[in-house]
Order: structure tokens, then sequence, then C-alpha cells
């Protein structure tokens, strides 16, 4: 792209600073929307926009907006920044070095639903990029972009950081506000949806960092200006995080719809020694994996679905021939396992059941039948769990299952000697059992 | 109730009220659909997912906005791509609901293995079985065999003190959450919590000190699994061994009903309470009880208990004796004398009716009372006045008030706290407390008084008209009071007061609204009732004649003392004849509660030693002195004091002993709420109606003064759940937690 619409601090040197950023149209729309544009306008041109949440589930965001009760008071904007999600680091980039625009847009947020409370909630290891944001919010404070009477105009707003406690449950948007409100990371049952009881009970808008990241512009520039970029159904550009295998890994800010899965390997420097693509995480764990022949898949929501996965978070961790789709595997259920929160059967048993076997399986001892049994043990998850995090659990065995299960097959077969081999190491640092003879020497958490 | 939801659970058609979900529909018409973390009582939380099941609702064409019927006429239903908890999901009109379809019995299948895979499946030596709802419904829904690899089992602690009543498997626990929720729903004591996350989450407490609730026992009751065990049964029984048999509490003026679970036990020569459950009764207690009703039933079998009656010999030593001797010698010294007879306030109906009856015939110019004695002073006031026939607390809530005065609920009569409590939190009634001092209840108040101590009448007969005026467009009021710190004259100011403000508001003689005396004891209305005028005793009497009444309470000074009692007390060491009675477990008969319900008990437990009924050793006396009695049994004397006392006319003893079908159905053969012995077998009870409810009463305004504050007052304590005594002394399980209080002047003079 000429122009980054959200990494703009690729194109601008210290956008992350206020001056840089107020220098470069920043605040502009900020000052415009208290000035001359009611809340109502406000959420109708994001409405038009077409912008969608850019958190994993796609859901149109002035739609959002617009389900919250307009006479009950207060009201809250929480920005989900636990990024939770593996390969994912696009809000950290935004956080980190554009963190303005951030501000700039989860404060139009607040203006349109009229809040006057927002919190950000990064995830806890995010205590490097919570430090330049809230150096900016100092600055918005100080410019007065926030706090009381903003402008004058007798709007006033409060954004607060809050550091979760490091639980990838937190990035679902109920389980966050528990965490928020200082109890537990777990899910809500819904409804009530958090547009009418969300924090504390009180109607709440829940956007994802890059979401409200896209806010500034469309106010600034309109709705018409934003579907420039994009599809029809998905207007707008996206980061898409490429990880994994590939020589250059990074960020790439693209309109959606234009480029495919192989292109953007490309603009990633190519899988690392030229070797061939096996398998495409579009999500990061949770996404089921695509196989080669999925390369030239346009980059949207609904291409990707159609290929038979989910854009989600848009963060592609790329594997190549080398990766052992077993230990790949292995190592994403270990990770659901070690995140689900324990509040539904499903999930919390599962998860451990499923590692349990492949650990068995990595240890030397799996049979066919074990494998046989994996796919079991996921379909009996799937479409019975509390929320998303347990079905998503359920993606890294039954898609490697459904492209790879030669390779499981093989992998049984050439691993029954009871000998954990080059996972040795690894099944006794993850403390998971036991192998052939040497004591796990706690209990992982 | 007008607003019913029809929709059909498998075909058959089925109407609920609006906001019921699916699993209560479907109890409805004996579809048992499986479930561990939802409990009737409870707020669903569709954890366990044990519950799935397809979902469908009526299909509508958008543009009509029409319900499509399809070929058959029928509405065409469009389901739900996903099962859904049939917990959470409530009905909705012309809703399908499927359980026995192919994908939702796999998912059972599926769910329960899932279970199963963290369970250590002891049930061999596990306190729950038997009364499992995880081993029945493996049974019904689980795979056969196990195909998870036993040494892949996670091993957790299985013996983690939750406090010292309260034990922990951490293996069994399923996380189903139901004991956290208890405590933060129904009880309000936040002491128990999920700690850590996925398959490593388990239950901890963190209050001190731990497990710090006198509700606590329930988690046990409710516990789908047996992760929750009492220190009291724990290994002590397999649950079906025992003998299950009605009883009432008679611990506090509540009167909650328990079912009494027994076991043939060399160790004590013949049964003995192994465990005392709730047993289901929404008009009192729904499926609640207290710690201290839970756990203190081992007077019952104590080793001190009289086993056989006691006659003072030539020596001057209380020597055993034989029951011709020991009451021919009660005869003849009662006869010709002034007796003076007192009975406590823990001793049954059919009892009191009959001591009151051989003053009333045979030792005619004696006396009787009842101990304690100040409850005397305004138990008439409370029956007049007290709450209508047809109070159900259930349906106090948002228009209503309740006023709690000079009363610490939570210690006096526990259940009734939890309920009143759900009032206000759950259902919006509004709550004024005035007292002394901060009580549990005061963080629900929507107005708090507070008054000098022991000035509790004071403050009413000063609020009472401004009260009456600000309650006069409250739906209902109810008004709780107790009589701490308070003179019989004071007490009886206070219950005066409080009547007036009822009688100037409107609020007397109908449903839900009334007075409710926290009495000490269980039976306090009920002998009150039978004693009819016989109140006062004369310091000095011939002969004392003394049944249950406990040490510390007044009796008269007399030649010659005769004691019925469960134990040597310091008051039967002084008589000249001891009688052994027994406990409530060993005998039948009834109690009225606080609120007037009369409420039948059962035999649990075969008679020990000697002991007999206090009816018995009565009417005994009673022939030897000439009169015609011959009683057979208590529901026989129960039928003459319905006939005698105009205030239980209509009772019968055969239908204080029915029951009608409760809702939610806890107590049904297939325990999926846990707890077996919720199933009520022995009557729900009836109230009487109160004087102001009675055709042709008037009520009437009437001041009583108020007394200074004095020493007296001063010295009558709060009563704390837990009080030093000789019940409660006698169940080791509860020595920690006994209470011993010291008088005001004591800590003044400290």
């Amino acid at each position: 792209m000429d122009k980054h619409v959200l990494l703009r601090d690729l194109d601008i040197p210290n956008i992350r600073e206020l001056d840089v950023y107020q220098a470069n149209d920043g605040y502009a729309a900020w000052r415009k929307a208290l000035t001359a544009m009611k809340p109502d306008e406000v959420m109708g041109v994001v409405k038009d926009s077409g912008l969608r949440g850019r958190g994993g589930a796609g859901f149109p965001a002035g739609l959002k907006w617009s389900f919250l009760p307009k006479d009950m008071f207060p009201k809250y904007v929480v920005v989900n920044g636990d990024e939770s999600e593996a390969g994912t680091f696009k809000d950290h980039q935004l956080i980190e070095n554009n963190p303005h625009q951030v501000i700039e847009g989860v404060a139009l947020c607040a203006y349109a639903v009229q809040a006057g409370a927002a919190y950000i909630y990064l995830r806890g290891e995010f205590y490097e990029p919570a430090g330049p944001l809230q150096k900016a919010l100092d600055e918005a404070y100080a410019a007065g972009m926030l706090g009381q009477n903003i402008l004058g105009t007798g709007y006033s707003l409060n954004i607060y950081i809050h550091l979760g406690a490091g639980a990838y449950i937190c990035g679902e948007e109920t389980a966050l506000l528990e965490s928020l409100e200082g109890k537990l990371g777990m899910p809500r049952l819904r409804p009530p949806f958090p547009a009418v009881q969300g924090l504390y009970a009180k109607p709440t808008v829940i956007n994802n960092v890059e979401t409200l990241a896209n806010v500034p512009p469309i106010v600034l520039n309109g709705a018409q200006w934003y579907r420039q970029f994009g599809t029809e159904k998905s207007p707008g550009t996206k980061i898409f995080c490429v990880s994994g295998r590939v020589n250059k890994p990074g960020n790439f800010e693209l309109p959606l719809g234009q480029y495919t899965i192989r292109q953007l390997i490309e603009m990633a420097g190519g899988v690392t020694d030229g070797r061939p693509v096996k398998g495409i995480l579009p999500a990061g764990s949770s996404a089921p994996i695509l196989p080669a022949s999925a390369l030239d898949t346009k980059l949207d929501y609904e291409s990707v679905q159609a290929a038979g996965s989910i854009l989600g978070s848009a963060s592609f961790v790329i594997l190549d021939d080398t990766v052992d789709i077993v230990w790949a595997a292995r190592k994403m259920v270990r990770f659901f396992r070690h995140e689900s929160c324990g509040k539904c059967t499903p999930c919390r048993e599962g998860t451990f059941w499923a590692l349990r076997l492949y650990d068995k399986i990595v240890a030397g001892h799996g049979a066919s039948h074990d494998i046989d049994m994996l796919a079991d043990v996921a379909n009996g998850m799937a479409n019975k769990c509390f929320c998303l995090l347990g079905e998503f659990a359920t993606s890294p065995v039954l898609s490697t299952l459904k492209h790879f299960r030669p390779e499981y097959e093989q992998f049984v077969r050439e691993h029954s000697d009871g000998k954990a081999g080059v996972y040795e190491d690894q099944l006794i640092r993850d403390h998971a059992i036991s192998v052939n003879g040497v004591e796990p020497v706690g209990v992982a958490h | 109730m007008a607003d019913l939801i029809n929709l059909t659970i498998d075909g058959i058609p089925v109407a609920v009220p609006r906001g019921t979900v699916i699993v209560d529909a479907a109890k409805k018409i004996n579809n048992d659909i499986p479930v561990f973390c939802y409990h009737p009582k409870l707020k669903p939380v569709g954890m366990c997912r044990m519950c799935l099941v397809e979902v469908g609702t009526p299909q509508v064409d958008r543009a009509t906005r029409q319900v499509v019927i399809g070929a058959d006429g029928n509405a065409v239903i469009a389901w739900m791509p996903k099962l859904q908890t049939a917990c959470t999901t409530p009905v909705s009109e012309g809703m399908a609901v499927r359980t026995n379809t192919k994908q939702v019995l796999e998912a059972r299948d599926d769910v329960l293995e899932f279970l199963l895979t963290s369970h250590p499946l002891d049930c061999p030596i596990c306190d729950k079985g038997g009364e499992c709802p995880l081993q029945n419904l493996t049974l019904a829904h689980g795979p056969g065999v196990s195909r998870f690899d036993y040494e892949a089992k996670q091993h957790n602690a299985k013996h983690v003190p939750l406090g010292d009543l309260i034990f922990l498997d951490r293996e069994r626990c399923i996380q189903c959450s139901r004991c956290v929720r208890f405590q933060d729903e129904v009880a309000d004591d936040h002491v128990l919590q999920f700690h850590e996350r996925g398959r490593h989450m388990e239950i901890i407490t963190f209050s001190d000190p731990p497990f710090d609730s006198v509700f606590g026992g329930n988690t046990t009751d409710i516990c789908p699994v047996g992760a929750l065990t009492t220190a009291d049964f724990r290994f002590k029984a397999r649950p079906w061994e025992l003998d299950s048999t009605p009883s009432v509490c008679t611990h506090c003026p509540v009167g909650c009903n328990l079912s009494l679970n027994t076991r043939l036990e060399t160790r004590s020569g013949g049964h003995e309470i192994k465990r005392v459950m709730p047993r289901q009764n929404e008009q009192v207690n729904e499926i609640w009880i207290c710690d201290k009703g839970r756990y203190v039933h081992h007077f019952t079998r104590a080793e001190d208990r009289i086993t056989r009656p006691l006659v003072r010999d030539a020596r001057g030593n209380l020597a055993e004796s034989t029951w011709e001797a020991a009451l021919q010698l009660v005869a003849d010294r009662v006869r010709g004398r002034q007796v003076g007879g007192v009975i406590g306030d823990r001793i049954a109906n059919e009892d009191a009716y009959l001591f009151a009856r051989l003053f009333r015939e045979v030792l005619k110019g004696g006396f009787t009372a009842m101990s304690p004695a100040f409850p005397t002073a305004y138990a008439d006031i409370a029956r007049t006045y007290g709450v209508g026939k047809d109070t159900d607390f259930k349906e106090l809530g948002k228009g209503d008030v309740i006023l709690l005065v000079n009363c610490d609920l939570e210690q006096s009569a526990p259940v009734w706290f939890l309920r009143l409590r759900q009032a206000v939190v759950d259902r919006g009634a509004r709550l004024i407390i005035a007292h002394d001092r901060p009580t549990k209840m005061h963080r629900y108040a929507a107005r708090i008084d507070q008054y000098e101590l022991g000035k509790a009448a004071h403050w009413a007969t000063e609020q009472a008209a401004a009260l009456a005026d600000e309650l006069k467009s409250a739906r209902n009021v109810l008004v709780v009071f107790g009589d701490e710190k308070l003179s019989a004259e004071g007490a009886r100011s206070l219950a005066r007061s409080l009547a007036n403000v009822l009688i100037e508001s409107g609020h007397t003689g109908k449903a839900n609204s009334g007075l409710l005396p926290l009495y000490p004891h269980a039976n306090t209305q009920g002998v009150f009732d039978a004693l009819e005028r016989g109140f006062t005793v004369p310091e000095q009497v011939g002969v004392a004649w003394l049944v249950g009444v406990g040490d510390g309470n007044a009796v008269p000074k007399a030649a010659f003392t005769v004691v019925q009692e469960l134990f040597l007390t310091d008051l039967a060491k002084n008589a000249d004849v001891v009688l052994p009675a027994l406990s409530f477990a060993e005998r039948e008969g009834t109690f009225t509660s606080g609120d007037r319900r009369v409420q039948r008990f059962y035999r649990a437990l075969p008679p020990l030693g000697q002991a007999r009924a206090d009816w018995w050793i009565i009417q005994e006396v009673a022939k030897r002195l000439g009169a015609k009695w011959d009683y057979k049994d208590a529901g026989q004397i129960f039928g003459d004091l319905a006939g005698h006392n105009a205030l239980y006319a209509g009772l019968t003893y055969a239908s204080l002993g029915q029951v009608e079908a409760q809702w939610p159905p806890v107590g049904r053969a297939d325990l999926y709420y846990g707890g077996a012995v919720y199933d009520n077998s022995g009557g729900i009870g009836a109230r009487y109606a109160a004087g102001a409810e009675r055709a042709g009463f008037m009520p009437a305004v009437e001041w009583v003064t108020a007394p200074d504050a004095d020493i007296e007052a001063l010295q009558r304590l709060p009563r704390m759940l837990y009080q030093d005594g000789e019940l409660i002394g006698r169940s080791k399980v509860l020595a920690g937690h006994i209470q011993f209080n010291e008088t005001e002047i004591a800590r003044a003079a400290r």
C-alpha cells in the first residue's frame, strides 16, 4: 500500500508523538465529531463504512454500537487489547507505535454511544506497549483531548488502561469483562449481551484495538472514502500478521479481498529456505489449518471461510514441509489445555484428554486407535462448549486429521518403540507426563 | 401464573409460566433432562453441558411476520443448528424441544465420558455412592467402559478440609459450582471460589476462619458427586444402609423439616442417627437447614443419657429405681399438695397439653408455667397479630416491607434469615431494621434505626405512629421481633407497639403480613398454647414438677422436686425423683413453630433404656391419682388437644402428615439435584389462623408502657446460634463453634 491507514508509523516516523500525530490530521476527526457532529452521526458514518470487527468475529462495528439502549447510563467502552491468539501481534504494533490513533478511535466510539469512561484492557504481557500508550494518554489529557469538558463541548471522557493477568480466555469479550471487574476470567452466559448488561451490568461496547483504530480516518474522511478499500462485504484495510516459517515475519496492512495468501507470503519474504508450504493457519491456533492447495484463497472473511477455515484476527502462521504436523498439533492442543478456563466440561476435560493422547503418541506409545480416539475426543467437544475457546480447541485436532491423517499414521508407525526421542525434552518441560521414567517435577499450569 | 407459555417436548405439549427454563418445563411432564450444574434453587450457569437438547422455534415468514404452517397443519419448526443447554434456555411460545434424538443422546454420552476422565470412580468408598447423580447418570447415559487410560488420570488431594465441618475431595469434584453459587446466592457467605483454571481448577475457601458459614452443610447435599462431605457423616455409613424418618428440628422457632438418617449400630446398642438431612418443605425451610440443626443430633445417643428412673434414697443419693416405684412415689407426693409444674418450651404439644390437663383436672389448685417464662409476656400478642394463615415467604417481594426489630435473624432463626434475605435481595422487598447493634441482615437494609442498649421497647413506642403512617402504602408488612435485652414487661411493650403499628397501617389478619416472633425454641408457641392460662408458679410450692426445664431457668423452691429430663442436669442432680424422658428422635408428636405451623415429627430411634415419652410419664402419674386416662399414642392426645383448644380446631393428626406435590421436585428418585432424602413423606404441616383472622375479631390498639432499661433486661442476652448448652455440648463436631456469651454487665465490669 502506498499509504497506510492503520500502520501509519511505517509512513510517518515518530507518529507516536502527539505533535507529529496532530501535524498529520491527528485528532482532527475527534475535533470534527465533538464540534460538528451529533453522536448518532458518528455512529451513522461508522455504520455506513461497513467496518467489521477486527477481533476475529467480523461483526459490523456500527451495528454493535447501535445495540446499546439509549436511556441507560452509565455506559462503557471496553477495548479488547488482550491479543492472546497465537501468532497475533497487530494490536501490539498499533498500541506501541501509533497509540494516539487508538485513543482517538476509543474516544470517537465513546462519544458515539455517549459513554463517560473507556477501559483499554491489555494482556498482562503487554506491560511494555502499555508504557507508550499511557504516555500518549497523558499527552492527550494534557492537550485537552480527554478529561472533563473536552474542547469546551461539555462532553467528558476518561480512558483507563487495565493489564490482564495472562489468560487467553480473557480475549473472549465476556471473560474480559469478568476479568476487568476483578473476577476469575470466565465467559458469561449470553443473553444478556454486553450491549445491554456488560461491564458492571451496564451497557457496554467492546471492540478490538484495530477496529477502533479504523474509526478516526472513517469519521474524518467519510464512509465512501473508506469503502474504496476492500470488498463490498469486507470494506477497509486489515492488518495481516504473518509468522512461522517465513523469511520476514511481520504485520502487513492490506485492503481486504485484494490479495491472496500466496501473495501475502511473498510479502513476508517467502517461505524460509524456499521450501514448499505445508499448511496455513489463517488465525493462529484457533483456525482450522488449510493445506497448500488453499494458497490462492483471497484474503477476506468470506473467501477464507469458503476455503474451510476462518480469517479471524488474520494471524497467519505458515508451516513448511519441515514441520512435523503431529508435533505442531500437539503444541496447539497443549496451548488450549493450558488456557482452558475450566468452566465447561467438554473444554476442560477434552483438552486435557486430547493432550494426554498426543503425549502418548509423541512419547512413542501411540497406536492407530489413539488417532481415532483423538478424533472422537475432538468431535465429542465440538458444538458442546460454553464459548468459542472450546470449539477452537478442536480445530488443530480435526483439521490436521482431515488434511494430514497419513502423517499421523506414519508417526505412530515410526514412533512405536516407547521412546520419545526428539520430543523427550519437550514432554518433560511441559510436565505433562512422566517420560520413560523421568517424572514431572510439578504440575504445569 | 396467567402468563403461560406453550411448548412441546418430544411432541408432548406442556404449558409453563414465562421464564421457566426447559429443564423445569420437562420435569412437569416427568422428562428428566440430566443435569449436574443446574439446581432449581440456584441461578442457571450452563457449565456442565449435560443438559444439551435440540431446540427449535416456529419459523416466521419475514414478509408477513406470520408463523409458517406446514403441510401437516402444524407450525414449521426452525431448529437451531447447535444443541442448546436446557438449563439456561427459557421457554418461548411454540418452542419445540427434542430430548431423545441420537444427537442428544450422543452428546450426553460425550459429556459424561468427559466428566469421568477426571473422576476417580472410587464409588465403593464414596459417601455419595448410592445417592449420587453422577453415578446414576453414568448408569443411564454413560459409556459402559472407560476409554481413558487409567495411568493418565490426574490425581488430586482427597482429604482437603474446607473448615472443620466440610471436607473436599478434589478428585471427585466436577467443577459444577453448585457449592460456590449456594454460598453466594443463597447463604450470602462468600467463602468459596474457584482457584486456578482448566483441568487444575479447584474449589478453595478464602475466608478466615475457613468456610465461615452456618449454612455450609447444605453444600454437601447439593453436591452432585461425593466431593463435599461433612466431617460428621464422612465414612460413617453407606446411604443405602440408612433408614430415613421425617422429623422437625427443635432448636429454633423456624421448625425446619428434617430427615433423620439412622442405622443399626452395635456400638450404641441399637440404632443411632448417622446424619440429619433437610426434608423439603417449601413453606418452611425449602431444602435448607443450618449447621446447628445438622450436627447437634449427637445428644440423642450421648453416653450420659438417663436411662432409668432415679429416686433419692435414704442416704440422700439418687439411686436407680423402677418405674413403678418412682411413679407411685411421685403420685403419693403430689396428692393433696400444692404443685408447681414448669414445662420447657422444647417439649411437644402432646406432653404440654397433658401436663396442663393434669393440673386442670387432677392437681387442682396447682400452678403451671413455661420455661423460659419471658415469651409468655408476648406470645399471646404474637399469636393474635401473627402472620396470616396463608403466608408464604416466597410471595414477599416488591412492594412489601420487612421490619426487623431487636433481633439477629441469622443467629436466632437462620433459615428465616435465608428466606427473608431472598425476599429483600432477589425480589425487592424493603427492609427496615431497628436494633442496638449491627447484624448480618443490616447489609440489606433500606433503613436502619439504632437505639441504645435495652431500649427496643422505647424505640417502638416512640416510632409507632410514624412507622404506621409510613407502612400504610406497603402491600404487606412482616414484622420480625426478638426479646433480647428486654425484661418481660419490655418485651410485651415492644410486641404490643409493633402490633399497634400493624393495626394502624392496616396489615393485620391477612396473608404475608403480621408479627413473627423469634422464640427461643421450637415449640414455645405450642407449649404456650397448651398451657392456656397457667403461666405463673409461686416461688415456693409444696412439690416442684419440672418437665424438660434446662439449667439456668427460674424454678420454684419446693420440699420435693420431680424432674423429667434427658440428662442429669444440675436441676436433676438436686431433684428427689428423676424420670428419664425420650428425645424428639425416639418418639412422635407435634411442634408448633414460631409462625404457628403445627408439624409432626416421627420416631426414628427406639427408646433408650427405660426412658419414656413425657406424656406417658404424666399420664401414668395421673392414673395413679385416679384419672381415667388411656392415651395410647401422641396422635390420640393431639386429637383431644384439637378438640379442646379452639386454636387447633380443624387440625387432625392425619392431615398434618399429608404431603402435597411440591415444586421444584427435588426429592424424587432421580436424585439429579443431589441429596437423597429431601423427599417429604412426613407431611408439610398446617398453620392455624391468627387471632386477627378469626371471625368477629376487632383489632384494637393498646399501649403497654415500656419499662426503664433495668438490670434484669441487660442480663437477657442475645441468643447465639451455637450458644453453649446441654445439647450442643454433646456434639463433638461442633466443639470449635460453641459460643460462650457473657452478659453486658460482665463485659462492662471487665
